[in-house]
């Protein structure tokens, strides 16, 4: 049986284990049998022994013993040990493990060898994991490798200069003048190879990038030369000439043409041609179009302006599959945003299209079409694209509710058509999504509520509602306490205009706020504000202030240090200071979203100076200092 | 490009090219986590995702998923162009190439691989190139040849 049948084989016994142990199993002895060969000095079979272990490596079975292995392969002067030796090398050895360095002298003298192919597995592997050491040794060689005639090791060679660069990056400047001239060869290998070793020079250091800025005009000379070019069967790719190519020289110019004015002038021309000549109705032509936008919204900006119109029907332009992505990647996006700064309404034309992706299953794509969505936001679309956002928030994933929830109300608070739209929007946000909006929500609602003086009925019927729904969501519950005890009497008088006005009594109002009081959903500042309200309305109704009474005393001896010195103060006023409880516990005015704040997010009747008699002035309800704006998006 | 991986619907891998330097232990952990991402897609998804921080784009042909990692300034469509391509040469070469060529045969696809990229980067952008130099380094493996080079 020829070797190769035996690497098969065992392939196919190990396949056949209908256990995990059994598989085991065959392993061992497999391995047993290969260690074993190993040690045998002069074996025919020698590459297929190793192929066998890289194969069990793959499986995910040790294979550190065939690490000398690999060397001695590697060491070997037949090419098919050869081969299968560096490829053990790039798989079993890396450049952590001491094992790499006994082949550098191996590598160093298959670089210079006699046929092409036994250079090509040195220069392969030396690209996939050379070491630093390793790239130092060998720079020189591949230097000279840059300069030979031959197109099939220049190419490789380019890329094996790559990885020094990356690894070594003073090493850069040995390979500049070399980088340089490949760039008028004609072979597309080696161009493609020139290129993706400039860009890394450019990259590495400034001084290369600005030396390299006289290469952009044969840059472009290159480009136009593909794009303008007729079939070439070769190089084509769905209608593209070097897709490949394309694609790395316009990332090139994309890194010389930024902050530079001269270089991106030189690429105007060249940009738009390449726009209106690629077919982008497959992935290779949307390839090289993608760069070119990229690349459009990089350079100088007199330049990119110009291109708003192209990048725009670009991101819009198709339905392909591959093309979707384009419209909801990162650069869009991003480009999108910066077209929206300059020129809003070209943008909002695509509206529709970015608030559709706020539906797509892909999370990432949500995140920007709600990025996108807030920034698109206007006077005019505000009712519409609230509806979308709010619809959005109810289902959008966990991780994006704080961010919708923030930039809702901030669009909410830029261009709400009516103060009764904005309470309501907001009061819809407190209900979806409540547990993630910010703390200042609270305060600021209330702030807003006390303004609209119109609608005090309106909101206290729409809280009192909530309310009795659900006292889960701390801050709607929040809010509305507040507002029941603030605007407790609207309610019981039973009128409203905007809304069925709810048929209540006293004891209802006061068993919503008890239950709140005594939830285990509720928070300590959640049971705070139940029982500020609860004592407000003792001077809104009428019947039961002796139960208010009762609530306030029980809380007297309450375990949470917050409630107890509110009950105790609160006692204290009916007991001490009866006289001035209407005074204190009077409608408030209309707060001033500038007023000074003490507490954080925490509305609180402030506590009564007991020495203080002579003060008649209803305490200040202190608000939240916290930005007056909620977060910008 | 970081790495590339070859597997099955059943999560096997059938190849693995790394071109950053990883001890064995991240490899695996690497794997095991994006072969799990990626099988847990839906057909209708598009074929990039981030991942880490990396760029991860997909394809899958037939029963298996070819799977890159690239970095933030690379370009995703043109790496699913490398991926086809890639597949593209596999098949020139295999015949119609299907998962158990690629299971028997992992070294030639390797080979085939080592030939179109190098260090991560396309080396070669004519299929016709990579295919001549895979049949010229065949030929002198042939026994024949074999004998001091």
């Amino acid at each position: 049986m020829s070797p190769s049948v035996r690497l098969q084989e065992m392939i196919r016994v190990i396949r056949s284990a209908r256990t995990q142990c059994e598989e085991r199993g065959v392993i061992q002895r497999e391995c047993a049998a290969i260690r074993a060969q190993f040690r045998q000095a002069d074996n025919v079979g020698r590459s297929h022994n190793l192929a066998k272990l890289l194969y069990v490596h793959m499986l995910g079975y040790p294979a550190h013993f065939g690490q000398m292995e690999c060397v001695r392969l590697i060491a070997s002067p037949r090419y098919s040990e050869k081969r299968v030796g560096y490829l053990g090398a790039m798989m079993l050895l890396d450049e952590k493990q001491d094992a790499s360095l006994l082949i550098t002298n191996s590598i160093k003298n298959d670089l210079s060898h006699s046929n092409q192919y036994v250079q090509s597995l040195a220069l392969c592997t030396l690209a996939c994991m050379g070491s630093a050491e390793m790239c130092r040794d060998l720079a020189p060689e591949i230097d000279r490798l840059l300069r030979t005639s031959n197109s099939y090791i220049k190419k490789k060679a380019a890329l094996c200069a790559v990885h020094i660069v990356r690894k070594v990056p003073e090493l850069g400047e040995l390979f500049t003048t070399a980088a340089h001239s490949l760039l008028s060869e004609k072979n597309h290998g080696v161009l493609h190879g020139a290129v993706v070793l400039i860009t890394e020079l450019c990259e590495q250091n400034p001084e290369s990038l600005a030396q390299f800025r006289k290469v952009v005009p044969e840059l472009v000379h290159i480009m136009k030369g593909l794009v303008m070019s007729g079939y070439s069967p070769e190089h084509n790719v769905a209608g593209i000439s070097d897709p490949f190519l394309q694609v790395r020289i316009l990332r090139l110019l994309r890194i010389l043409g930024r902050n530079n004015d001269t270089a991106s002038d030189a690429m105007n021309d060249l940009l738009a041609q390449v726009a209106t000549n690629t077919d982008s109705s497959k992935t290779a032509g949307s390839a090289v179009l993608y760069e070119t936008v990229l690349t459009i919204m990089d350079i100088k900006f007199h330049v990119t302006h110009y291109f708003f119109p192209l990048v725009l029907s670009f991101i819009f332009g198709f339905n392909s599959c591959v093309v979707l992505f384009i419209r909801r990647s990162y650069i869009s996006m991003m480009s999108l945003q910066k077209i929206v700064q300059t020129d809003h309404n070209a943008v909002q034309r695509h509206r529709g299209t970015i608030v559709d992706c706020l539906k797509d299953p892909d999370a990432s794509v949500k995140r920007r079409a709600l990025e996108l969505s807030l920034a698109l936001v206007s006077a005019v679309n505000i009712r519409s694209m609230m509806k979308e956002l709010l619809l959005f928030l109810s289902s959008c994933p966990p991780e994006l509710r704080a961010q919708a929830a923030s930039g809702i109300f901030s669009a909410a608070e830029r261009y709400a058509p009516s103060q009764r739209w904005h309470i309501d929007t907001i009061l819809h946000v407190l209900t979806t999504a409540g547990a993630d909006v910010r703390d200042e929500t609270v305060p600021n609602l209330i702030q807003l509520i006390t303004t609209a003086n119109e609608l005090h009925s309106y909101t206290v019927h729409k809280l009192y509602r909530a309310l009795v729904a659900d006292i889960s969501q701390q801050s709607l519950v929040q809010v509305a306490c507040w507002c029941v005890g603030e605007y407790g009497d609207l309610l019981l008088r039973a009128e409203c205009d905007d809304t069925e006005p709810v048929q209540v009594t006293e004891d209802d109002v006061l068993d919503a706020l008890e239950t709140v009081l005594q939830s285990h959903m509720s928070s300590p500042a959640t049971r705070g504000f139940a029982l500020t309200a609860t004592m407000k309305l003792s001077t809104r109704i009428t019947h039961n202030v002796d139960r208010i009474r009762s609530i306030v005393s029980i809380y007297g001896s309450c375990i949470d240090l917050e409630l107890q010195q509110r009950a105790v103060e609160y006692n204290a006023l009916f007991k001490k200071y009866d006289h001035m409880r209407a005074a204190v516990l009077e409608r408030m005015p209309v707060i001033d979203k500038t007023s000074p704040g003490h507490s954080k997010g925490e509305m609180t009747a402030g506590p009564v100076q007991e020495r203080d008699q002579t003060q008649k002035q209803p305490a200040v309800e202190t608000v939240s200092q916290e930005s007056t704006n909620q977060v910008r998006v | 490009m970081q790495f590339m991986l070859l597997f099955s619907r059943q999560g096997k891998l059938r190849l693995q090219k790394w071109y950053v330097p990883l001890s064995d232990k991240e490899k695996k952990k690497i794997t095991r986590e994006l072969v799990q991402t990626v099988l847990a897609r839906k057909p209708k998804m598009c074929s990039f995702l981030e991942w880490r921080d990396l760029k991860i784009v997909y394809k899958r042909y037939a029963s298996l998923y070819f799977c890159c990692a690239i970095e933030d300034q690379d370009n995703e469509l043109i790496t699913l162009e490398i991926i086809h391509r890639y597949v593209e040469l596999l098949d020139k070469y295999f015949g119609s190439v299907c998962e158990l060529d690629i299971i028997f045969n992992f070294e030639k696809a390797y080979f085939i691989l080592d030939e179109f990229l190098l260090g991560g980067e396309a080396q070669e952008t004519s299929k016709k190139n990579v295919l001549k130099a895979i049949e010229q380094a065949d030929l002198l493996q042939e026994v024949r040849h074999n004998y001091f080079l």
